[in-house]
């Protein structure tokens, strides 16, 4: 059984937007990639064939754009995928033992997702959040920073009722210091 | 005139409540600077690159090359597209201040990106921002909206004769991006491969046409400079590396964070001062300067060494990105090193051999050592294998992979010995 995925008419709209940003017919694939992305969960081998046909490419560039790029999914995920970072900031400041317990609690390993359909895990590189280690993010989306157990309960708690965590303003550090 | 940094005040991200508004960046002296140079008569392209020159902006993504020195190498204008691809990919480990700009003061970079433009006649600039960063993508996007609304981006800025375009780009999740050749084919729609230098970007570029890359930092001083001119610029911070800097400090450190202040501050004052020390009272084992590619310091190295490109150069590393990493004395250096080699494994582009095997047999060699099974002549295969990747490849990946090795390697041998059977081999 195969899914046909198609494109709507506002999703097309949306891609000529696209195109108009750049001089050449090559250049959208990758925000094209990431409208397809948003919109089906994932970029699997029929979703690329979609991106390639509407953008008129051979399906061999698409294919290699979208296996280059590790944020792209090649092939369906969880309805929340959990990027644990565990770069050496991150790594320093225990982020292998937070990726381990979100292991215990969800019952499987980074790389794997669960049996009905709702999470995935991986273990990721820096994502650009040194600072507030250890941190994750869900689904190429929110950050949710200075990790410990209980706020990784408190986190997962609402992934299970399908809510997403709110995004967190990290305030200035010299801003709240400064005098007034 | 580094005495007074405790009364410093930022300018990168002053302290105005919402300044990513639109109307209160107006309020308090927004595109100001940009209406002087598009209007005054004084300020051709020329001169604007000049006072840029004379400042001495050194580049903040990493390699500090001067930003104004890098426009001048831009050819006349034929007619034909001219592009800024502004490098916000922001995927070296330990780097996380461009996402400031982005959230506390878009417009600032924005309007340095068109003075850049105005200096070099760009005709669009394309914002490459990292693909994880989707909440700060989209806050630059309506940053870059409302500066369309306001008549500051698009035809005719100004009423003047100028027009330029500005472009956000979302990234997808590849540390080679930030290579500036490897940004402009993951920009053309490719997979992000760095090019073969020459001919450079300020000949052939993005779609076959002049371009330059600058880093969201580097543009965002560009306004202080055309505001205050260079001689106030030059002021700031190091004399050879003037500036405000958004200070990236992470690890085990007591209020990690970003920090703005100029360059070429004592790394104990930011350790011990703005940071409130390290974890627990521990004494410090080792630091990373400015972002995972950058030599490992030891603790014992950093008395009098300040964040700027020469004081750094001296001690034995580099400035970087400012992403300071500091690791306490209960680091195990083997760990941290395991995982920086795994970094540079994923994310070499697997282009030329050097890199894409190197990186790889130094993970292996690594974890050999790190689950107590590495001999003491591994030691040196780390060594002999970083010699066969440096300089060998197209961009530095390699090179920034191999550096972290030979330093930690080197100036932590001791932890490195510890983990190794001290096999002897008999000559038979």
């Amino acid at each position: 059984m195969s899914t046909t995925y198609t494109f709507s008419k506002e999703d097309l709209a949306e891609i000529e937007k696209i195109k108009a940003k750049y001089p050449d017919k090559k250049s959208p694939v990758m925000p094209v990639l990431w409208l397809a992305q948003d919109k089906f969960g994932h970029v699997n081998d029929d979703v690329q064939k979609l991106v390639a046909e509407t953008l008129d490419l051979p399906p061999a560039h698409v294919f290699g754009v979208a296996t280059f790029y590790t944020q792209y999914y090649k092939k369906e995920m969880g309805k929340f995928v959990i990027d644990v970072c565990t770069s050496f900031s991150c790594q320093a400041c225990g982020a292998y033992d937070i990726l381990h317990y979100i292991e215990d609690q969800l019952g499987i390993k980074a790389g794997e997702t669960t049996a009905d359909g709702k999470f995935s895990i991986q273990s990721v590189e820096c994502l650009g959040a040194c600072g507030y280690a250890p941190m994750l993010q869900i689904t190429n989306g929110v950050y949710c920073n200075h990790l410990t157990k209980e706020k990784v309960d408190v986190i997962l708690d609402k992934l299970k009722k399908d809510e997403m965590p709110a995004f967190e303003r990290i305030p200035f550090p010299q801003h709240t210091t400064a005098k007034s | 005139m580094l005495q007074d940094w405790k009364n410093y005040q930022p300018l990168l991200i002053p302290n105005i409540p919402n300044l990513h508004r639109m109307d209160v960046y107006e309020k308090n002296g927004g595109y100001e600077q940009l209406k002087k140079v598009l209007t005054d008569s004084e300020y051709s392209p020329e001169k604007v690159t000049n006072i840029v020159k004379d400042a001495n902006i050194r580049g903040r993504g990493g390699a500090g090359f001067s930003a104004g020195l890098k426009w001048s190498f831009m050819p006349k204008p034929d007619g034909g597209p001219r592009y800024i691809a502004a490098n916000g990919d922001e995927s070296e480990p330990g780097t996380f201040k461009d996402r400031q700009i982005f959230e506390y003061n878009p417009h600032l970079f924005i309007e340095g990106a068109i003075i850049a433009g105005y200096a070099m006649s760009i005709t669009a600039v394309y914002v490459y921002i990292r693909g994880e960063y989707r909440d700060w993508i989209n806050m630059m996007q309506k940053a870059v909206d409302d500066a369309y609304a306001k008549g500051y981006l698009g035809k005719n800025i100004l009423g003047t004769d100028f027009s330029i375009d500005m472009y956000v780009h979302s990234g997808a999740g590849a540390y080679i991006c930030g290579e500036e050749s490897s940004l402009m084919e993951s920009l053309e729609g490719k997979r992000g491969y760095p090019r073969v230098k020459p001919p450079f970007p300020a000949q052939k570029g993005l779609w076959g046409r002049p371009t330059t890359i600058n880093n969201i930092e580097t543009l965002a001083n560009v306004p202080l400079v055309i505001k205050n001119g260079s001689a106030w610029y030059k002021a700031i911070g190091a004399e050879t590396h003037p500036g405000p800097v958004l200070y990236g400090i992470s690890g085990h450190i007591n209020k990690p964070g970003i920090y703005e202040y100029p360059t070429g501050m004592l790394v104990s004052d930011l350790i011990n001062e703005v940071c409130g020390g390290v974890r627990g009272g521990k004494k410090v084992k080792a630091l990373i300067p400015g972002g995972s590619s950058t030599p490992p310091l030891r603790g014992d190295q950093l008395e009098g060494v300040r964040m700027d490109a020469d004081s750094l150069r001296t001690a034995g590393s580099m400035m970087g990105t400012a992403g300071m990493l500091i690791l306490d004395e209960d680091t195990d250096m083997v760990d941290f090193l395991w995982r920086v080699s795994l970094f540079y494994h994923h994310e070499s582009c697997g282009q030329c051999t050097p890199c894409r095997d190197g990186t790889g047999f130094l993970e292996k060699t690594l974890i050999k050592i790190k689950n107590g099974e590495g001999e003491m002549r591994d030691l040196d295969l780390l060594l002999d294998l970083c010699t066969q990747m440096e300089g060998r490849t197209i961009c530095a990946l390699a090179d920034a992979a191999a550096w972290p090795v030979r330093y930690t390697v080197t100036r932590f041998r001791e932890d490195f010995e510890k983990r190794v059977k001290n096999t002897v081999y008999a000559l038979a």
